[in-house]
């Protein structure tokens, strides 16, 4: 279908960015990729009255390294993501779920910080970014300002980005020490959005498991922490069975949906499973 | 994969056999070509339908003010203006003489009984302008209860979706072999069984999901008009059209240009084509509509949806005795084309490939207020293979036999055929046993059941189990008077000419239209051998009634089986015409002559020869030819099959089944199908391959699911899963070659063959694997989440929750997005 009419701006520096936002009236929406804005508003879902296309942007792109943090840049594409050897080295598991979106084409053209600003609690980046503690660099008129994952994450589809602000990059802490790290995505074809995912990362020491960061994708309206899981992992030993007793309360301060593919208590029961699978693969066995 | 040439009849055959590469795709898959929607015209306008958002509702007003005064709007029509002139979408099936029709208007008058249905049309000089103006369009409904489930529909005092009517029962449709004097009283047989197994199994609603979106253009001139449309029939639309329009079928021409898919979703006259035409005729402009994936999704008719109550009787030896079938078929709100046909097809294919002595089977057809059903690949012949192919496996269960045996205790023996089933019916030729065989080498069939073994003992999270679909079907749609028998409107004959042009080229102008099957290239192997040309000298000329005025088009895997055997036949003529110019030219009595590669000889005379082709460029001269006949060699031919064709095949699926997460991945998928003579070795392959991917869809993947409201959550590809190459797996193909007898090629079809014998192995599989855990059933799709519910809570998996999922923000479709009741239950995270 044929999205309604709406004004359209292409900037090419952040400043012209979020001068043309200011300019853009009463309903401006950003364009990154397009991959989940575009669908929306051609089913006139979302009727915008302009659109800022943030795709000559140049400085949004690219990965660097600044002191201890990666920063990746909001209009990097997937397939840049999965490809980028920095992420490849300090945070091997955004790739691994990147790896998982959609197919090839969408990952050409979406980005990390449009996947992220979106904030699709399906969306297997959000869950990653929240258990790395990812932080997220916002401009504005009144400069910039930076938002710890556990607060930009505010409800379904709704972040902590205010109107007129601008999703510039994501700051992920290098990881160091003996980490390992896994996704574990379930889905029923292989184009398709997480029914429910389990990001984890765990550091190991002498045999035990020192640290576990542990995201959920779409086991509540935003992407959640297994907390208990987390506390019952920090200092247990490295065994299948000390790691499916942590699993088992994966679902504790979960409030998944139920829809066509998994009904609410199917959730729960599979992210135990997923936790398990995920958590174990991270530190090895 | 491997062809078994030991009956092939076209001997010496050059061409037929060869795995020639499609010459159709080049143009088909770059999209360089005339796809209805490429057509631009001058002055064309453009049209955008109004949907219904509500299921089942009265029309109290429409205000179409605002969308008149948008910007580049023409007109905005209602129901009520063309109410006078749009009489009802034709059903050309009334199975039964009582069967009842409520008629089917194209666009609502004064009530909607389905999400989708057309309420209003707006004319815009552009697709955005019409677009647009959609939006604007107010209509006020009063909401009338939606009748949703069959099985409460039939039920005393239950709501009715045409409240003129009586009850929401079109027509009882009965098959008893008994009365028929085709079998034994089937009462009595399951009167003195040992053993009677019953079930009841349900087929849900599936989408088409063609990949072309249905586009129509309409071009009038004088009193002439055109039509291309995306159709599978352009021959049928053209005499339904001129009947429901009054439009005289002689001032009609209907063009189907390049088609992209229908599977049946496009054997249909569609509501659109008939707004399109009246539209034109009443504006005097060319109009063009086509519709959105979302349209196509919500309110193209789809297929299956069926509840089926089925008992078996045996013997303790694993005899049976006879079978039951009492069926609800989902119609929706109106009947289409052959809407009510469909399950009555099926009726006679229950009893599958085995020797039942008594059969039974009832039919309700049943409305809803949900999008019509009609032909969807198979078209009632894969929810006869499902529910017998699954049948047999509870019975094998029931008597502690292994499910194979059973079926060979029971199947039609190889020196049986031909063989009259208790259906009636008179298979062809095949041997179940030699496919069979060759299926089970080609699985690995017992390594994998040692596997299941050691998986079972060991407790592994991961079951794996193998499933069997040993499955015939009748094809070659269709012998004509067999079709009057069964109170079908039309005839299954099918046309073809040939015209030899000057330079010896050939034209083919076949009445069986493509939509992505790869005529074009069969009908070129069959010629270039009739006729001894070169395949690059043949052209194939379809789809245009102006060029090609006599046809049935493409359904029921009978292009090549009835079209294919015309073109075969006008060839003969051709030659006969050719052998008498021939004679004259060489001066030789006709019965002088040899004909082989293209070239007349003149027995024991070397070196006296003329080419066909050289002849046709003689009679187009005409110069010199007989006196006694006309200068020409063209020729054409109208087959009408004297029986169906019976494909069959064995078709077997090993499946993992985590028993952890419920989900479900075929570990191996091993067919054997016999087709008779095989014209392309790469067509049957591809078409078996389209088959399977769509059979197994069935059963893994796809499902039309609707909210209690009447909604269809389903509504975009986000929830309806339609899978990709990356979700099937290798599919091992061969077969075994039995030339169908009934014509002279010997071809069966193919067409459906993978869509109807895949569903029932894949389901039989599943359930072979997590049987030992106490699962008798599980429905279909076998959504991960029904698996394990299956497993660890019993039941059969019970309903899915109806809301969409929730990416893209809950992707409902245009119009069903803000009509959600409680009841309908949008969604968790609204
Ligand atoms: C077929 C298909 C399958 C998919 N499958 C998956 C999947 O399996 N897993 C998954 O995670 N995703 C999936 N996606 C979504 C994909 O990852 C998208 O790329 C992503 O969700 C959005 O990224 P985008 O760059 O396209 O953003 P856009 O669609 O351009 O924007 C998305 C939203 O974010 C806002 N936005 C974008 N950039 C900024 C910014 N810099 N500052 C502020 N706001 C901004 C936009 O205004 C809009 O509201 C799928 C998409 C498709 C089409």
């Amino acid at each position: 279908m044929i999205p309604a009419p709406f004004a359209y701006a292409r900037p090419t520096t952040v400043d012209e960015a979020l001068q043309a936002i200011a300019e853009g009236g009463e309903d401006v929406k950003i364009l990154a990729g397009g991959q989940s804005l575009i669908p929306v508003m051609r089913l006139r879902l979302a009727a915008p009255e302009t659109v800022v296309d943030l795709s000559k942007v140049s400085e949004l792109r690219g990965v660097r390294e600044d002191g201890d943090s990666l920063v990746i840049g909001a209009m990097t594409t997937h397939a840049d993501v999965v490809r980028d050897p920095l992420i490849q080295q300090y945070a091997p598991l955004i790739a691994e779920a990147t790896e998982t979106v959609a197919d090839r084409q969408v990952r050409h053209r979406g980005t990390f910080g449009g996947a992220l600003a979106h904030a699709d609690p399906a969306g297997d980046l959000p869950a990653v970014a929240l258990a790395l503690d990812a932080e997220f660099v916002i401009a504005g008129q009144n400069g910039r300002r930076t938002v710890p994952a556990a607060d930009f994450f505010v409800d379904y589809l709704t972040t902590a980005l205010e109107e007129g602000e601008l999703l510039v990059e994501i700051r992920v802490p290098k990881l160091t020490g003996q980490w390992g790290m896994r996704y574990e995505k379930f889905n029923r074809v292989a184009q398709a959005w997480s029914i429910v995912a389990v990001a984890a990362a765990v550091r190991r020491e002498d045999g035990h498991i020192a640290e576990a960061r542990i995201g959920l994708t779409n086991m509540g309206p935003t992407p959640l922490r297994a907390r208990a899981t987390e506390a019952a992992l920090a200092g247990a030993a490295a065994t299948p069975e000390a790691i499916a007793e942590a699993a088992r309360s994966a679902a504790e301060g979960t409030s998944p949906s139920s829809d066509l593919n998994a009904q609410a208590d199917y959730r729960e029961h599979l992210v135990q499973v997923l936790t398990r699978r995920a958590v174990s693969a991270a530190a090895g066995l | 994969m491997t062809v078994t040439e030991d009956a092939a009849t076209l001997a010496p055959a050059k061409e037929v056999g060869q795995p020639r590469r499609r010459k159709e795709d080049a143009r088909l898959i770059t999209g360089r070509t005339t796809w209805t929607d490429n057509m631009v015209l001058p002055g064309m306008l453009h049209l955008a339908v109004v949907r219904s958002p509500v299921a089942h509702a009265r029309i109290t007003g429409i205000d179409v003010s605002a969308a008149q005064q948008a910007p580049n709007v023409v007109a905005v029509f209602t129901g009520r203006d063309l109410a006078e002139e749009q009489g009802s979408i034709p059903c050309a099936w009334p199975v039964t003489p009582d069967m009842v029709n409520p008629g089917h208007p194209s666009i609502a008058v004064d009530q909607v009984n389905h999400v989708g249905e057309a309420v209003a049309i707006v004319v815009g000089r552009s697709k955005a302008a019409a677009t647009d103006a959609v939006e604007l369009v107010d209509v006020d409904y009063e909401i009338l209860p939606p009748v949703l489930d069959m099985e409460a529909a039939v039920a005393e005092g239950a709501d009715l979706v045409h409240d003129q009517l009586e009850s929401n029962t079109s027509y009882h449709f009965v098959f008893d072999a008994g009365e028929a004097g085709t079998g034994a009283d089937t009462e009595q047989a399951f009167a003195d069984a040992e053993v009677v197994v019953s079930r009841r199994l349900v087929q849900q609603r599936l989408i088409p999901a063609f990949m072309e979106p249905r586009s129509v253009v309409v071009q009038p001139q004088g009193d002439n008009f055109t039509m291309w449309s995306a159709t599978q029939i352009p021959h049928v639309l053209r005499v339904m059209l001129a009947m429901v329009t009054g439009v005289p079928e002689h001032k009609l021409r209907i063009i189907a240009p390049d088609v992209g898919g229908g599977f049946g979703g496009k054997l249909q006259v569609n509501p659109e084509e008939v707004l399109a035409l009246l539209l034109a005729r009443r504006l005097g402009k060319p109009v063009k509509w086509t519709e959105t994936r979302s349209e196509s999704l919500m309110a193209a008719h789809h297929g299956r949806g069926q509840v089926q109550f089925i008992d078996i009787a045996s013997d303790r030896e694993g005899n049976v005795k006879g079978l039951r079938v009492r069926l609800l078929a989902d119609m929706g709100a109106y009947l289409r084309l052959i809407t009510p046909g469909v399950p009555a097809l099926g009726a006679f294919m229950f009893p599958g490939i085995y020797k039942f002595p008594a059969y039974r089977f009832e039919c309700d057809g049943v409305f809803t207020n949900k999008v019509p059903t009609d032909a969807y690949r198979g078209a009632g012949r894969p929810e006869a293979t499902f529910a017998i192919e699954r049948i047999m496996d509870e019975l094998a269960v029931e008597l502690g036999m292994d499910p194979l045996e059973l079926r060979r205790k029971n199947w039609i023996q190889a020196e049986e055929f031909p063989f009259t089933t208790v259906a009636g019916l008179e298979y062809d030729s095949g041997d179940y046993e030699q496919a069979t065989q060759k299926a089970l080498e080609l699985l690995g069939y017992d390594e994998l059941r040692a596997e299941q073994q050691r998986r079972r003992e060991s407790g592994d999270p991961v079951q794996l189990g193998i499933g069997f679909s040993t499955f015939t079907e009748m094809c070659g749609l269709a012998p004509s008077r067999v079709l009057g028998s069964l109170s079908y409107g039309a005839g299954g004959w099918e046309s073809a000419s040939i015209r030899m042009l000057p330079t010896g080229k050939v034209e083919v102008v076949t009445g069986s239209t493509p939509h992505g099957q790869g005529h074009e290239t069969a009908w070129s192997q069959l010629v270039a051998d009739q006729l001894g040309v070169p395949f690059e000298d043949v052209e194939v000329l379809h789809g245009d009634t102006a060029v090609s005025p006599r046809g049935m088009d493409t359904y029921g895997s009978r292009s090549l089986v009835v079209g294919g055997t015309a073109v075969v036949k006008a060839a003969e003529k051709v030659v006969a015409k050719a052998r008498k110019v021939a004679a004259h030219l060489l001066e030789a009595s006709e019965d002088d002559l040899e004909f082989a590669d293209g070239k007349f000889s003149v027995r024991g005379t070397p070196g006296a020869t003329v080419g066909i082709q050289e002849i046709a460029l003689a009679v187009f001269a005409a110069h010199n030819y007989p006196e006694d006949v006309e200068p020409s060699i063209d020729a054409e031919a109208t087959f009408d099959p004297v029986n169906f064709s019976f494909p069959h095949g064995t078709h077997l699926c090993a499946m993992e089944v985590d028993t952890d997460t419920g989900m479900v991945k075929i570990r191996k998928y091993a067919c054997v199908d016999d087709v008779g003579t095989v014209v392309n070795p790469l067509i049957v392959e591809g078409q078996v391959h389209g088959g399977l991917a769509q059979g197994i869809a069935q059963a893994l993947y796809e499902e039309a699911v609707y909210d209690a409201d009447g909604n269809l959550t389903t509504g975009s590809f986000v929830d309806y899963l339609v899978p990709s190459a990356a979700d099937l797996p290798h599919f091992d193909t061969a077969n075994t070659v039995h030339a169908a007898p009934g014509n002279p090629i010997g071809a069966k079809g193919v067409g459906e063959a993978g869509c109807i014998a895949s569903t029932p192995a894949v389901v039989n599989a599943a359930l072979d694997a997590v049987r030992h855990l106490g699962v008798s059933d599980i429905l279909m799709p076998l959504t991960p989440e029904r698996v394990w519910r299956a497993i660890h809570q019993g039941g059969d998996g019970g309903d899915r929750a109806t809301a969409g999922t929730n990416a893209y923000g809950g992707a409902q479709t245009e119009s069903t997005a803000g009509v959600s009741t409680p009841a309908s239950s949008l969604g968790g995270d609204r």
